[in-house]
């Protein structure tokens, strides 16, 4: 039981969901990855309109259904059972990667194996340890939302750290990521390093840096 | 005068010929053309190329299709969904090509194929080993890379109502890539929940308009791919 406190130091899960869905402005349109990203659409606080994209042909995602009311041909891209808003729209794959790669979403959160220093960003492939690559929407959507930000335990289960010099696995695309959300600190992406705008409770800058390959910096006004 | 409803899948698949290029709408389950995809096997066409964003889960419809050896390659953007087993064990043993392409320029390939464009540039891979061997080319400072257009011999489509001339509408997030599946195959071949009579969708909600349809079959309950894969039922 000795080592129960390191393992809740920082933010969990649900809080690294809602330090994003805080920073998100009203009337956005935003598209959610698998993972923490899922979690942030229950987190938009009540008074800002958010408006959720999913790329199976979906603008105005809503929250899962209760169990009896599921269809199955209302789906998000994570297969999962959703609900679709009061005036949402549905549209078919090119439409829908239309807004995406055309610039018409404001906002991406994406899961990450890997984020560079320079922004770099390795989520789809786990190179020669796949059964079979698969890639789905990622390198479209890094590739034309202009805001994307990551939302990712700061190191790997096994305490590998996931913010690097440069990704050792498969690159999803070049110097896209622009902020990054952990379980230890906030930090955006700059030309030079990893600028810390925000530390977890009880989480000091040398706890987080001893935990990045990549190079830190303290944000300064 | 124009008919081209089909009294069976059977009948509406029957000349589907060894290593044709089909492409077979639906994103997971959803908007899967199960029947189709079923009379498909019956019928035993091989070598096939399909173009679907998976390969089907569980060990019906698509996944059955890969699973009788029929399938010589898949291009796809996911091809391990939850539940999907087949495709991934084929590929391990060297037994299935693969075609990765990322979910968005596998739209816009097939897209710009019915649309007569046999080329296009995109943003989306560049710099990544998707993007190895392409051409690229730069515009306003930023690389894109070349991806083909994408056309086929056929097209297998599901839908939630057609008008007896070919006009046709979805369901939800079943539309996903059959629209532009629909204008990308020389013959595309829809099954619908029900057909009706010319003017019983109003011109103002068709989706897909008659040009892309030739063939039709009215599936009246459609079987649900999820719920089959879920109660572990395998075709054939």
């Amino acid at each position: 039981m000795s080592n129960t406190s390191q393992e809740v130091l920082g933010w969990e899960r649900a809080d690294i969901a809602l330090n994003i869905a805080l920073d998100i402005p009203d009337g956005s349109i935003v598209n959610l990855g698998i993972g923490i990203p899922e979690m942030v659409a229950a987190c938009i606080p009540a008074d800002r309109e958010v408006i959720f994209h999913t790329e199976n042909g979906l603008l105005g995602m809503g929250p899962p259904p209760d169990p009896d009311s599921e269809d199955p041909e209302l789906i998000n891209a994570g297969k999962r059972h959703i609900t679709a808003i009061q005036g949402a729209a549905y549209f078919h794959h090119a439409d829908s990667f239309v807004m995406i790669r055309g610039g018409h979403i404001d906002l991406c959160v994406l899961g990450a194996m890997e984020v560079s220093e320079n922004g770099d960003l390795a989520n789809w492939s786990m190179g020669s340890d796949d059964a079979a690559p698969a890639v789905g929407g990622a390198m479209d959507l890094v590739a034309g939302v202009e805001n994307i930000v990551v939302a990712t335990m700061h190191c790997t289960r096994k305490g590998r750290p996931k913010l690097v010099r440069s990704c050792s696995y498969p690159l999803t695309g070049i110097g896209v990521v622009r902020r990054i959300y952990t379980d230890l600190a906030i930090m955006d992406v700059s030309a030079q390093s990893l600028e810390v705008i925000r530390l977890a409770p009880g989480i000091d800058f040398d706890y987080v840096q001893q935990r990045t390959e990549a190079e830190l910096t303290i944000k300064t006004a | 005068m124009i008919n081209k409803q089909h009294d069976t899948p059977a009948d509406a698949v029957a000349d589907i010929f060894d290593g044709a290029t089909v492409l077979i709408g639906g994103f997971g389950a959803a908007g899967s053309p199960i029947e189709l995809i079923h009379a498909l096997i019956d019928q035993g066409a091989s070598d096939l190329i399909v173009v679907n964003n998976n390969t089907g889960s569980g060990h019906v419809g698509l996944a059955a299709l890969i699973e009788q050896g029929r399938v010589a390659k898949m291009i796809c953007s996911f091809p391990r969904t939850a539940g999907s087993t087949v495709f991934p064990d084929k590929y391990q043993a060297g037994e299935i090509e693969l075609e990765l392409v990322p979910q968005g320029t596998l739209a816009e390939r097939i897209r710009a194929g019915g649309a007569g464009i046999p080329a296009f540039y995109t943003p989306t891979s560049v710099g990544t080993e998707l993007a190895q061997g392409k051409e690229t080319r730069t515009f306003d400072g930023r690389e894109y890379v070349m991806e083909y257009g994408l056309t086929a011999d056929f097209a297998l489509i599901k839908c939630l109502r057609a008008d007896r001339l070919g006009n046709l509408i979805y369901n939800k997030t079943a539309r996903n890539f059959s629209p532009v599946m629909a204008m990308a195959a020389k013959t595309t071949i829809v099954q619908a929940d029900s057909i009706v009579a010319a003017g019983d969708i109003d011109p103002e909600v068709v989706v897909t308009p008659a040009v892309f349809v030739n063939r039709m079959v009215e599936v009246g309950e459609p079987l649900q791919e999820s719920a089959m894969v879920a109660s572990s039922v395998s075709y054939p």
